[in-house]
């Protein structure tokens, strides 16, 4: 963690101040590979069941074990959920990184450490907690290996102390974490509670408390990652293919989960088909026979596998095959920071592949979204004959998030424009990709179909409407402009923008994950510095005629974003008309970690003037 | 032919004419040998009875890979991208496992740029026929060598090949591929009985089928020419093929042959040409194909056959009903579903 805390002193902070009511992050240094994560998660679950919201944020390193990891939990009752910049609670269990940490801690936070750290002597104004955790679990295991683990558990009961979090709520979070695992379970109940007793001896020093609210009521916690696999489960997928890349494993992993529990029928039979790939590019491959043949099919995957699969993609695209794609963005290419999030695929997925190509992005912002535009994906890849895109990002995919429960798909699946036996034996005759309605979809038929006119030759690019080879300027010309005619259709059926604010001057545009740093962001500019802004959050691309509307009505936009070349403003810049592209202002920020409101702020009111 | 009279012509057991498997006029080079195993394709799907419309064809890129369209144009068929027809084919025959897959490559296709999908699609043993049409040579790019040319091979340009070829046979029997052979176009017979049995395999069937490039790799000096193949040809088996439809016995000497039930109850009968090769012996098969390099044989015949292994689709578990065509009861899965999962997430 290179980034430096900034030093905002609050009196309120400091010892001896007013307590700090359920608006603090608390940041957890140790080393992964050290069973941490469950620890963590209990912490989360525990300040959200005393119905305060929560947001959990693990920054882990390309590593199984032995490097240091943090993970942060930011409870908010304003129901903020992006990251925060500064830590107001530290806990320290990684010596290698334990002055580095500590002097992030905002002055007037405070520093649970290891005892054996000694970190006491680094700052004077913050509150420091030393713990001697392996003399805390000593007494429930011998083990070595056990005891590692536990150490973590005993942090939360630490916490749990110094918050005056709930130990029922804990008991109950440590209860759902290890369900029926009895020996766990045993075990991490006492760590807690070793970690709770042991802590009777401090004395607290430091602002920071956790109170009951009510705010969580009803409310799910889970990863975007989970949510996605979800929305494919309900819609329907038949075909899921993969290769293993982080961060988007999960997603195939988890949804392998759901299928096999809710989709094997009782005579063994599974209504799907999953495949480990050998590569992306079969990975892709494989989903396209499939949606050309009729299946409902997807891949997961993140920039290095979307690089590969770039030429599927335009045949997918010229030769109308439905696919849909999860891109679980993060940093590339190679090694370095596979493990850091970032929005840094859109522009090279929406032009994927060689040739005149464009393709359908969906960018969900929350996990309920994640959800939602699964469903949707495959709906629009069926309706349009074409590959679609689901960009999430590492931030949204693998880590935890609260939500609303996802509400069941209303709509029925819709399949799209395919003609069946008796539809032909209706027509008596079909062309591929002759525009009968007008709208750039053309009629398919599935191999299968058991009508002597059903077959057609499938090609990448060179076929008229018969689908017949043809390398004529005119064919080729007219195909290329009914694709760039169906594209278009695709604004008004892709999820709209969805708009905020009461008609200010200034306009902030942003997708994804940057969407929670932007709802605070806009909060600290009105109370900071005095500036209004109104939002409008674009959820797809080809760009909905929204979009426009926004550009116009205001006189600036700040489009922001988690990459350093600005590729959405890129996109908007070519879409809009040139005197509303000179609208455009680029908020570029590419730290591998998720976006904070802070570094938003500033840099809108730097450009701002104000 | 012209002047002959009018007449009915010849049906199948599901009526068809051999008419109904034909497909568009080649535009390969005349005497290519790829449109001879467009012939003998047409054949053996007339002779079996296939519905063209239950085939699907699939192809990469390449003079092989255009084949498709000059053969059953009453079948879907999906010209891929170079190397990667397997991934596609798999694809599409999981959504709709009653189709019948049909593959067409060639050596630059599957040995060079398509080799990691096609070792990946043989260890699968997914139900498809995969044909080789084996030059040796680029032909659509203008005759470089491929990766099946035989060491000392020569170019028309008279470079010669100085890399080891990769055996896709050998390849394919030490994968898991349940069917292999290896045939050549001019062999009409032989490939006749081939397809057919391919057909009736449920699994796997690699074919690899020498198929002289008359206008790159049909010169002195070339091991891939008709001349070159006829003279070094060695029919491992006389094969003839019983379909299941059909009430034939042939009496042979006891020992002579091997026959092999496939999974339609049709009879593969292998008579041996060569004492001691039972091709249900994978060592056996291997050991034959690297003794036939060593003595610039060219095996032919029926190299391994395996009918007892579980295809893909049975391992997965797929219903009898292609997961296409799933109605939304069968794939969306009730609310009461996600209202559970909702409930664990609180």
């Amino acid at each position: 963690m290179a980034e430096l805390a900034v030093a905002v002193r609050d009196p309120s902070a400091l010892p001896g101040g007013d307590p700090v009511l359920n608006d603090m992050t608390i940041q957890v240094a140790t080393v992964n590979g050290s069973g941490s994560q469950s620890a963590n998660t209990v912490l989360l679950r525990t300040i959200f069941q005393m119905g305060v919201p929560v947001s959990g944020k693990n920054l882990f390193p390309s590593n199984i074990a032995g490097l240091p990891t943090w993970y942060s939990v930011r409870a908010s009752k304003d129901g903020y959920l992006a990251r925060k910049k500064e830590v107001d609670l530290l806990v320290a269990m990684n010596a290698e990184t334990a002055r580095e940490d500590v002097a992030q801690v905002r002055p007037g936070g405070a520093v649970v450490y290891d005892a054996p750290l000694g970190l006491a002597q680094l700052r004077g104004d913050l509150a420091f907690y030393p713990v001697p955790f392996d003399k805390l679990v000593g007494s429930i295991t011998g083990d070595a290996k056990l005891k590692k683990l536990l150490r973590n558990m005993a942090y939360v009961g630490v916490l749990a102390r110094l918050l005056e979090l709930e130990m029922a709520e804990v008991e109950r979070a440590i209860h759902k974490q290890f369900g029926k695992k009895a020996k766990a379970l045993e075990l991490n109940l006492a760590a807690a509670h070793a970690g709770f007793e042991g802590a009777a001896a401090l004395q607290k020093r430091d602002p920071y408390l956790i109170r009951r609210m009510d705010a969580t009521r009803g409310k799910v916690i889970v990863d975007g990652n989970s949510a996605a696999a979800l929305g494919a489960l309900f819609a329907g997928v038949t075909l899921v293919t993969w290769y293993p890349i982080t961060p988007s494993s999960s997603l195939v992993e988890t949804l392998i989960g759901y299928l096999r529990k809710y989709r094997i029928g009782p005579d063994g039979k599974a209504t799907f088909a999953v495949v480990q790939a050998e590569d992306e590019l079969a990975a892709i491959g494989m989903v396209i026979g499939a949606g050309w043949a009729g299946a409902r099919a997807m891949t997961a995957t993140a920039g290095p596998g979307i690089s590969l699969m770039a030429e599927f993609a335009g045949l997918g695209y010229f030769a109308e095959v439905p696919a849909v794609v999860f891109d679980v963005q993060r940093v590339g290419p190679s090694t370095g920071l596979p493990t850091r999030t970032s929005q840094g695929d859109v522009l090279s997925t929406a032009f994927l592949s060689h040739g005149d190509t464009q393709h359908i992005l969906l960018f969900p912002a929350t996990v309920e979204e994640c959800f939602s535009m699964a469903v949707e994906a495959f709906d629009l890849a069926e309706g349009f004959q074409t590959p679609v895109f689901v960009l999430s990002d590492l931030d949204l995919g693998m880590n935890n998030w609260m939500s609303d429960p996802f509400s069941y798909p209303e709509q029925p699946i819709r399949r799209g424009k395919v003609l069946s036996k008796e539809d032909l034996d209706r027509l008596g005759e079909f062309a591929r990709y002759k525009d009968v309605d007008g709208d750039g979809v053309t009629y398919r038929t599935l191999p299968g179909t058991d009508h002597p006119a059903a077959a057609y030759f499938t090609r990448g690019t060179g076929h008229d409407e018969h689908a017949r080879y043809s390398e004529r300027a005119e064919d080729w010309e007219g195909n290329l402009e009914r694709l760039a005619r169906k594209m278009d259709g695709a604004r008004s059926a892709v999820p709209a923008p969805i708009a905020a604010g009461k008609g200010a001057r200034l306009g902030v545009l942003a997708y994804g994950t940057s969407h929670h740093a932007i709802v605070e962001a806009r909060d600290e500019l009105r109370r900071e510095r005095g500036i209004e802004t109104d939002y409008l959050r674009v959820r797809a691309f080809p760009f909905a005629r929204e979009v426009h509307a926004f550009f116009e009505s205001h006189e600036r936009v700040y489009v922001v974003e988690q990459n350093r070349d600005g590729q959405l403003a890129a996109l908007l810049k070519l879409d809009l008309a040139p005197e509303l592209a000179a609208r455009v202002r680029s908020i570029a920020h590419i730290t591998g970690l998720p976006l904070d409101a802070r570094s938003v702020t500033e840099e809108l009111a730097m450009m701002e003037g104000r | 032919m012209a002047s002959a009279p009018p007449a009915t012509p010849r049906t199948n057991r599901i009526g068809l004419s051999v008419l109904d498997y034909r497909g568009l006029k080649t535009t390969l080079c005349a005497g290519c040998g790829h449109n001879a195993i467009s012939e003998r394709i047409v054949e053996a799907m007339f002779e079996m009875g296939v519905r063209p419309e239950r085939v699907a064809k699939f192809s990469g890129i390449g003079c092989s890979s255009k084949s498709p369209a000059y053969f059953l144009s009453r079948s879907h068929s999906f010209n891929a991208l170079h190397g990667r027809m397997p991934s596609v084919a798999t694809g599409a025959l999981l959504a709709n496992r009653t189709l019948i897959g049909l593959g067409v490559s060639g050596d630059g296709d599957t040995a060079s740029i398509g080799i990691g999908q096609f070792v990946h699609l043989m260890r699968r043993n997914l139900p498809i026929i995969y044909i080789i049409e084996d030059n040796g040579v680029y032909g659509l790019t203008k005759g470089q060598f491929s990766a099946t040319a035989d060491l000392g091979s020569t170019l028309k340009t008279g470079i010669v090949n100085e890399l080891l070829p990769i055996d896709t046979c050998a390849l394919a029997i030490q994968l898991g591929a349940t069917f292999v052979g290896r045939s050549f176009s001019g062999d009409k017979k032989q490939l006749h009985a081939m397809l057919q049995a391919a057909i009736a395999h449920r699994g796997t069937v690699m074919l690899d089928i020498i198929s002289p490039c008359v206008t790159f790799n049909d010169h002195e000096g070339s091991t891939k020419s008709y001349a070159y193949v006829k003279e070094h040809d060695e029919p491992l088996q006389e094969l003839s093929f019983v379909p299941s439809f059909e009430d034939i016995s042939v009496e042979y000497a006891p020992g002579t042959t091997v026959d092999v039930a496939l999974h339609d109850g049709s009879r593969l009968r292998l008579r041996k040409l060569e004492e001691g090769y039972d091709p249900r012996e994978k060592v056996v098969a291997v050991r034959r194909l690297m003794e036939a390099h060593a003595q610039s044989e060219v095996l032919t015949g029926v190299l391994y056959v395996d009918t007892s292994a579980e295809s893909f689709v049975d391992r997965l578990h797929l219903p009898d009903r292609p997961l296409a065509t799933l109605p939304q009861e069968a794939v969306r899965p009730p609310r009461a579903v996600l209202d559970e999962v909702m409930e664990a997430l609180r």
